[in-house]
Protein backbone atom coordinates (compact mmCIF):
# COMPACT_ATOMS: atom_id res chain seq x y z
CA UNK A 1 0.00 0.00 0.00
CA UNK A 2 1.39 3.37 -0.92
CA UNK A 3 0.01 6.88 -0.86
CA UNK A 4 1.88 7.58 -4.05
CA UNK A 5 0.10 4.75 -5.79
CA UNK A 6 -3.52 4.60 -4.58
CA UNK A 7 -4.74 2.16 -7.20
CA UNK A 8 -2.53 -0.42 -5.49
CA UNK A 9 -5.48 -1.09 -3.19
CA UNK A 10 -7.10 -3.02 -6.01
CA UNK A 11 -4.12 -5.19 -6.83
CA UNK A 12 -4.87 -8.82 -7.56
CA UNK A 13 -2.04 -10.36 -9.56
CA UNK A 14 -3.13 -13.28 -11.69
CA UNK A 15 -1.78 -15.20 -14.65
CA UNK A 16 1.89 -14.87 -15.50
CA UNK A 17 2.42 -11.54 -13.66
CA UNK A 18 1.07 -13.35 -10.62
CA UNK A 19 3.57 -16.14 -11.20
CA UNK A 20 6.44 -13.64 -11.11
CA UNK A 21 5.01 -11.89 -8.07
CA UNK A 22 4.56 -15.05 -6.01
CA UNK A 23 8.05 -16.26 -6.95
CA UNK A 24 9.58 -12.95 -5.87
CA UNK A 25 7.62 -13.16 -2.62
CA UNK A 26 8.76 -16.71 -1.97
CA UNK A 27 12.36 -15.69 -2.63
CA UNK A 28 12.00 -12.80 -0.13
CA UNK A 29 12.82 -10.15 -2.69
CA UNK A 30 12.33 -6.82 -0.93
CA UNK A 31 13.34 -3.96 -3.23
CA UNK A 32 11.64 -3.86 -6.62
CA UNK A 33 12.78 -0.99 -8.84
CA UNK A 34 10.99 -0.17 -12.05
CA UNK A 35 10.47 2.11 -14.97
CA UNK A 36 6.80 1.58 -15.79
CA UNK A 37 5.63 -0.54 -18.65
CA UNK A 38 2.11 -1.61 -19.54
CA UNK A 39 3.20 -5.24 -19.50
CA UNK A 40 4.45 -4.86 -15.94
CA UNK A 41 1.53 -2.79 -14.66
CA UNK A 42 -0.15 -5.58 -12.75
CA UNK A 43 3.10 -6.69 -11.13
CA UNK A 44 3.98 -3.10 -10.20
CA UNK A 45 0.57 -2.64 -8.55
CA UNK A 46 1.06 -5.84 -6.58
CA UNK A 47 4.51 -4.76 -5.38
CA UNK A 48 3.17 -1.39 -4.23
CA UNK A 49 0.38 -3.16 -2.37
CA UNK A 50 2.70 -5.55 -0.52
CA UNK A 51 3.94 -4.31 2.88
CA UNK A 52 6.97 -6.62 2.73
CA UNK A 53 8.20 -5.04 -0.51
CA UNK A 54 9.55 -1.62 -1.40
CA UNK A 55 8.48 -0.36 -4.82
CA UNK A 56 11.01 2.08 -6.26
CA UNK A 57 10.02 4.08 -9.34
CA UNK A 58 13.07 5.25 -11.29
CA UNK A 59 13.63 8.12 -13.68
CA UNK A 60 15.83 5.94 -15.92
CA UNK A 61 16.58 2.23 -15.99
CA UNK A 62 20.29 2.62 -15.28
CA UNK A 63 19.40 3.93 -11.82
CA UNK A 64 17.92 0.50 -11.19
CA UNK A 65 21.17 -1.30 -11.95
CA UNK A 66 23.03 0.78 -9.35
CA UNK A 67 20.17 0.52 -6.87
CA UNK A 68 19.94 -3.26 -7.12
CA UNK A 69 23.70 -3.53 -6.51
CA UNK A 70 23.44 -1.27 -3.48
CA UNK A 71 20.46 -3.15 -2.10
CA UNK A 72 22.40 -6.38 -2.14
CA UNK A 73 25.45 -4.78 -0.51
CA UNK A 74 23.10 -3.84 2.31
CA UNK A 75 21.59 -7.31 2.53
CA UNK A 76 18.37 -6.98 0.51
CA UNK A 77 17.37 -9.02 -2.47
CA UNK A 78 16.26 -6.70 -5.26
CA UNK A 79 15.22 -6.79 -8.90
CA UNK A 80 14.54 -4.41 -11.76
CA UNK A 81 11.43 -4.29 -13.96
CA UNK A 82 11.66 -2.51 -17.30
CA UNK A 83 10.78 -2.74 -20.96
CA UNK A 84 13.20 -3.54 -23.76
CA UNK A 85 13.75 0.10 -24.71
CA UNK A 86 15.27 0.65 -21.28
CA UNK A 87 17.89 -2.05 -21.64
CA UNK A 88 20.06 0.18 -23.80
CA UNK A 89 20.08 2.76 -21.02
CA UNK A 90 21.71 0.24 -18.68
CA UNK A 91 24.80 -0.68 -20.65
CA UNK A 92 27.60 1.20 -18.89
CA UNK A 93 25.97 0.83 -15.47
CA UNK A 94 26.19 -2.94 -15.88
CA UNK A 95 29.95 -2.53 -15.46
CA UNK A 96 29.09 -2.06 -11.79
CA UNK A 97 27.54 -5.52 -11.70
CA UNK A 98 30.53 -6.98 -13.52
CA UNK A 99 33.03 -5.36 -11.19
CA UNK A 100 31.32 -5.96 -7.86
CA UNK A 101 29.60 -9.24 -8.62
CA UNK A 102 26.56 -10.27 -6.68
CA UNK A 103 23.08 -11.07 -7.95
CA UNK A 104 21.43 -9.02 -10.64
CA UNK A 105 17.95 -9.96 -11.79
CA UNK A 106 15.76 -8.07 -14.22
CA UNK A 107 12.42 -8.83 -15.87
CA UNK A 108 12.08 -7.22 -19.28
CA UNK A 109 8.82 -6.91 -21.14
CA UNK A 110 9.64 -6.99 -24.84
CA UNK A 111 8.43 -4.41 -27.29
CA UNK A 112 9.39 -4.11 -30.92
CA UNK A 113 9.74 -7.78 -31.69
CA UNK A 114 6.30 -9.15 -32.67
CA UNK A 115 3.65 -7.22 -34.57
CA UNK A 116 5.00 -3.91 -33.32
CA UNK A 117 3.28 -0.89 -34.86
CA UNK A 118 5.80 1.62 -33.51
CA UNK A 119 9.11 1.35 -35.39
CA UNK A 120 10.90 3.37 -32.68
CA UNK A 121 10.58 0.32 -30.42
CA UNK A 122 12.10 -2.08 -32.92
CA UNK A 123 15.84 -1.27 -32.62
CA UNK A 124 15.96 -2.20 -28.92
CA UNK A 125 13.44 -4.97 -29.49
CA UNK A 126 15.93 -6.48 -31.89
CA UNK A 127 19.02 -5.60 -29.86
CA UNK A 128 17.98 -6.42 -26.30
CA UNK A 129 19.31 -10.01 -26.04
CA UNK A 130 22.62 -9.05 -27.63
CA UNK A 131 22.93 -5.95 -25.47
CA UNK A 132 22.65 -8.06 -22.33
CA UNK A 133 25.05 -10.66 -23.64
CA UNK A 134 27.61 -8.02 -24.56
CA UNK A 135 27.64 -6.95 -20.93
CA UNK A 136 27.78 -10.48 -19.53
CA UNK A 137 24.17 -10.82 -18.43
CA UNK A 138 22.70 -14.28 -18.89
CA UNK A 139 19.46 -14.21 -20.88
CA UNK A 140 16.40 -16.37 -20.19
CA UNK A 141 13.21 -16.04 -22.19
CA UNK A 142 9.52 -16.88 -21.86
CA UNK A 143 7.37 -16.87 -25.00
CA UNK A 144 4.19 -18.42 -23.58
CA UNK A 145 2.36 -17.84 -20.29
CA UNK A 146 3.21 -21.28 -18.96
CA UNK A 147 6.92 -20.59 -19.51
CA UNK A 148 7.02 -17.53 -17.26
CA UNK A 149 6.94 -19.38 -13.97
CA UNK A 150 9.80 -21.77 -14.81
CA UNK A 151 11.92 -18.98 -16.35
CA UNK A 152 11.34 -16.87 -13.24
CA UNK A 153 12.31 -19.75 -10.96
CA UNK A 154 15.46 -20.37 -13.01
CA UNK A 155 16.41 -16.69 -12.93
CA UNK A 156 15.82 -16.41 -9.19
CA UNK A 157 17.94 -19.46 -8.55
CA UNK A 158 20.82 -18.30 -10.75
CA UNK A 159 20.78 -14.77 -9.33
CA UNK A 160 20.13 -15.17 -5.62
CA UNK A 161 21.64 -18.58 -5.06
CA UNK A 162 24.36 -18.45 -7.69
CA UNK A 163 25.20 -14.74 -7.64
CA UNK A 164 24.81 -14.40 -11.40
CA UNK A 165 23.50 -11.54 -13.50
CA UNK A 166 20.31 -12.68 -15.24
CA UNK A 167 17.67 -11.10 -17.45
CA UNK A 168 14.29 -12.77 -17.99
CA UNK A 169 12.80 -11.58 -21.28
CA UNK A 170 9.01 -11.67 -21.46
CA UNK A 171 8.00 -12.00 -25.11
CA UNK A 172 5.74 -9.48 -26.76
CA UNK A 173 3.28 -12.28 -27.53
CA UNK A 174 2.60 -12.48 -23.79
CA UNK A 175 1.51 -8.88 -23.69
CA UNK A 176 0.20 -8.33 -27.18
CA UNK A 177 1.20 -5.53 -29.52
CA UNK A 178 -0.01 -2.15 -28.30
CA UNK A 179 -2.91 -0.89 -30.41
CA UNK A 180 -2.69 2.67 -31.66
CA UNK A 181 -5.91 4.28 -32.86
CA UNK A 182 -5.76 7.31 -35.11
CA UNK B 1 18.61 30.19 -3.38
CA UNK B 2 21.69 32.32 -4.08
CA UNK B 3 24.86 30.56 -4.98
CA UNK B 4 27.66 30.65 -2.38
CA UNK B 5 30.98 32.05 -3.52
CA UNK B 6 33.58 30.83 -1.05
CA UNK B 7 35.42 27.65 -2.03
CA UNK B 8 36.56 25.07 0.54
CA UNK B 9 39.46 22.61 0.55
CA UNK B 10 37.89 19.33 -0.61
CA UNK B 11 40.15 17.13 1.49
CA UNK B 12 39.41 19.17 4.61
CA UNK B 13 35.68 18.94 3.89
CA UNK B 14 35.70 15.16 3.47
CA UNK B 15 38.02 14.64 6.44
CA UNK B 16 35.68 16.64 8.67
CA UNK B 17 32.61 14.91 7.25
CA UNK B 18 33.97 11.46 8.07
CA UNK B 19 35.88 12.23 11.28
CA UNK B 20 33.22 10.70 13.53
CA UNK B 21 31.53 8.49 10.98
CA UNK B 22 30.58 5.74 13.41
CA UNK B 23 28.63 2.99 11.66
CA UNK B 24 28.13 4.96 8.44
CA UNK B 25 28.54 3.36 5.03
CA UNK B 26 30.18 5.66 2.46
CA UNK B 27 29.75 5.33 -1.32
CA UNK B 28 32.17 7.38 -3.43
CA UNK B 29 31.62 8.77 -6.91
CA UNK B 30 34.32 8.02 -9.46
CA UNK B 31 37.31 10.34 -9.79
CA UNK B 32 38.34 12.83 -7.15
CA UNK B 33 35.64 12.03 -4.55
CA UNK B 34 36.92 8.44 -4.47
CA UNK B 35 40.45 9.77 -3.86
CA UNK B 36 39.20 12.25 -1.24
CA UNK B 37 37.52 9.52 0.79
CA UNK B 38 40.56 7.25 0.40
CA UNK B 39 42.77 10.12 1.65
CA UNK B 40 40.89 10.09 4.96
CA UNK B 41 41.90 6.45 5.37
CA UNK B 42 40.69 3.09 4.15
CA UNK B 43 37.59 1.69 5.87
CA UNK B 44 35.62 -1.56 5.76
CA UNK B 45 32.47 0.39 4.99
CA UNK B 46 33.83 2.40 2.07
CA UNK B 47 32.36 1.53 -1.32
CA UNK B 48 34.74 2.95 -3.90
CA UNK B 49 33.33 3.46 -7.37
CA UNK B 50 35.78 3.78 -10.26
CA UNK B 51 33.09 3.89 -12.91
CA UNK B 52 29.29 3.50 -13.15
CA UNK B 53 29.08 7.27 -13.60
CA UNK B 54 25.73 8.62 -12.43
CA UNK B 55 25.11 5.68 -10.10
CA UNK B 56 26.64 6.82 -6.81
CA UNK B 57 23.63 8.42 -5.11
CA UNK B 58 21.12 5.83 -6.22
CA UNK B 59 23.42 2.96 -5.25
CA UNK B 60 23.60 4.59 -1.82
CA UNK B 61 19.78 4.67 -1.85
CA UNK B 62 19.68 0.90 -2.34
CA UNK B 63 21.95 0.44 0.68
CA UNK B 64 19.96 2.95 2.74
CA UNK B 65 16.66 1.18 2.05
CA UNK B 66 18.23 -2.15 3.00
CA UNK B 67 19.75 -0.78 6.25
CA UNK B 68 17.30 1.85 7.52
CA UNK B 69 19.08 2.19 10.87
CA UNK B 70 22.54 2.75 9.40
CA UNK B 71 23.60 6.17 8.08
CA UNK B 72 24.61 6.03 4.42
CA UNK B 73 26.62 8.84 2.85
CA UNK B 74 27.20 9.28 -0.88
CA UNK B 75 30.23 11.48 -1.58
CA UNK B 76 30.36 12.47 -5.20
CA UNK B 77 31.21 15.29 -7.59
CA UNK B 78 29.15 17.73 -9.60
CA UNK B 79 29.81 15.96 -12.91
CA UNK B 80 28.87 12.53 -11.58
CA UNK B 81 25.74 13.91 -9.94
CA UNK B 82 24.69 15.66 -13.15
CA UNK B 83 24.78 12.33 -14.98
CA UNK B 84 22.37 10.86 -12.41
CA UNK B 85 20.40 14.03 -11.71
CA UNK B 86 17.08 12.15 -11.79
CA UNK B 87 18.25 10.27 -8.69
CA UNK B 88 17.26 13.29 -6.62
CA UNK B 89 13.61 12.65 -7.48
CA UNK B 90 13.99 8.88 -7.05
CA UNK B 91 15.47 9.46 -3.58
CA UNK B 92 12.76 11.99 -2.70
CA UNK B 93 10.05 9.44 -3.58
CA UNK B 94 11.54 6.98 -1.06
CA UNK B 95 12.39 9.62 1.57
CA UNK B 96 14.96 7.55 3.52
CA UNK B 97 15.94 9.14 6.84
CA UNK B 98 19.43 7.65 6.74
CA UNK B 99 20.75 8.95 3.42
CA UNK B 100 22.90 12.01 2.81
CA UNK B 101 24.26 12.91 -0.62
CA UNK B 102 27.28 15.21 -0.48
CA UNK B 103 28.14 16.78 -3.83
CA UNK B 104 31.64 18.26 -3.98
CA UNK B 105 31.09 21.01 -6.53
CA UNK B 106 34.14 22.55 -8.16
CA UNK B 107 32.30 23.42 -11.36
CA UNK B 108 34.53 21.33 -13.59
CA UNK B 109 35.42 17.85 -14.80
CA UNK B 110 38.77 17.54 -13.03
CA UNK B 111 39.54 14.01 -14.17
CA UNK B 112 39.37 14.80 -17.87
CA UNK B 113 41.14 18.12 -18.30
CA UNK B 114 39.18 20.64 -16.28
CA UNK B 115 36.35 21.31 -18.70
CA UNK B 116 33.55 23.43 -17.21
CA UNK B 117 30.67 21.43 -15.79
CA UNK B 118 27.05 22.49 -16.03
CA UNK B 119 27.09 23.50 -12.37
CA UNK B 120 28.60 26.75 -13.62
CA UNK B 121 25.03 27.63 -14.62
CA UNK B 122 22.93 24.93 -12.93
CA UNK B 123 22.33 25.18 -9.17
CA UNK B 124 22.48 21.59 -7.93
CA UNK B 125 21.13 22.35 -4.44
CA UNK B 126 18.16 24.13 -5.98
CA UNK B 127 17.60 21.21 -8.35
CA UNK B 128 17.65 18.81 -5.40
CA UNK B 129 15.15 21.00 -3.55
CA UNK B 130 12.91 21.27 -6.57
CA UNK B 131 13.12 17.48 -6.98
CA UNK B 132 11.51 17.02 -3.57
CA UNK B 133 14.50 16.86 -1.22
CA UNK B 134 13.28 19.03 1.65
CA UNK B 135 16.75 19.28 3.23
CA UNK B 136 18.88 20.56 0.34
CA UNK B 137 21.83 22.69 1.43
CA UNK B 138 24.39 24.82 -0.34
CA UNK B 139 27.55 25.00 1.74
CA UNK B 140 30.57 27.29 1.49
CA UNK B 141 31.80 27.43 5.11
CA UNK B 142 33.49 24.83 7.30
CA UNK B 143 31.05 25.59 10.11
CA UNK B 144 28.26 24.27 7.90
CA UNK B 145 30.35 21.16 7.16
CA UNK B 146 30.40 20.51 10.91
CA UNK B 147 26.61 20.66 11.01
CA UNK B 148 26.40 18.48 7.93
CA UNK B 149 28.70 15.86 9.47
CA UNK B 150 26.41 15.60 12.48
CA UNK B 151 23.40 15.15 10.18
CA UNK B 152 25.08 12.69 7.83
CA UNK B 153 26.30 10.34 10.56
CA UNK B 154 22.90 10.14 12.26
CA UNK B 155 19.28 9.62 11.20
CA UNK B 156 17.31 12.68 10.13
CA UNK B 157 13.74 13.40 9.15
CA UNK B 158 14.37 12.57 5.52
CA UNK B 159 17.14 12.52 2.94
CA UNK B 160 19.67 15.35 2.84
CA UNK B 161 21.53 16.71 -0.17
CA UNK B 162 24.46 19.03 0.50
CA UNK B 163 26.25 20.78 -2.33
CA UNK B 164 29.63 21.91 -1.05
CA UNK B 165 31.51 24.48 -3.08
CA UNK B 166 35.14 23.41 -3.26
CA UNK B 167 38.40 24.69 -4.72
CA UNK B 168 39.28 23.77 -8.28
CA UNK B 169 42.86 22.65 -7.68
CA UNK B 170 43.67 19.07 -8.66
CA UNK B 171 45.22 17.33 -5.67
CA UNK B 172 47.52 14.36 -5.38
CA UNK B 173 45.57 11.21 -6.13
CA UNK B 174 45.12 8.74 -3.31
CA UNK B 175 44.13 5.50 -5.00
CA UNK B 176 42.09 2.91 -3.08
CA UNK B 177 41.55 -0.62 -4.34
CA UNK B 178 39.87 -0.99 -7.72
CA UNK B 179 38.74 -4.52 -6.86
CA UNK B 180 34.97 -4.19 -6.54
CA UNK B 181 34.58 -7.83 -5.52
CA UNK B 182 36.90 -7.26 -2.56
CA UNK B 183 35.00 -4.13 -1.59
CA UNK B 184 31.71 -6.01 -1.81
CA UNK B 185 32.97 -8.83 0.41
CA UNK B 186 34.39 -6.42 2.96
CA UNK B 187 31.30 -4.23 3.24
CA UNK B 188 28.97 -7.20 3.56
CA UNK B 189 31.18 -8.82 6.18
CA UNK B 190 31.23 -5.61 8.19
CA UNK B 191 27.42 -5.75 8.19
CA UNK B 192 27.39 -9.34 9.40
CA UNK B 193 26.31 -10.70 6.01
CA UNK B 194 27.76 -13.54 3.95
CA UNK B 195 30.35 -12.34 1.44
CA UNK B 196 28.41 -13.71 -1.53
Amino acid sequence: MNALHPQALHASPAGWPGDIFSALKAARVRQVAYVPDGGHAELIRAVHADPAMVAIPLTTEEEGVALVSGAWLGGDRACLLMQSSGVGNCINMLSLVRNMGGPFLTFVTMRGEWGEFNPWQVPMGTGTPDAFRLMGVHVLRADRPEEVGPATAAGIRMAYEGGSAVAVLLAQQLIGAKVFVK
Amino acid sequence: MSKPLNRLDRRAVVARLLKDRGEAIVVTGLGSPTYDVAAVGDHDRNVYLWGAMGGCAVMALGIALARPDTPVIAVTGDGEMLMGIGSFATIAMQAPKNLTVVVLDNGLYGETGGQASHSVVADLAAIAGASGIADARAIDAMGDVETLAARATALGNGPCVAVVRIEQAELERVLPTRDGHAVRARVRQSLGLSID
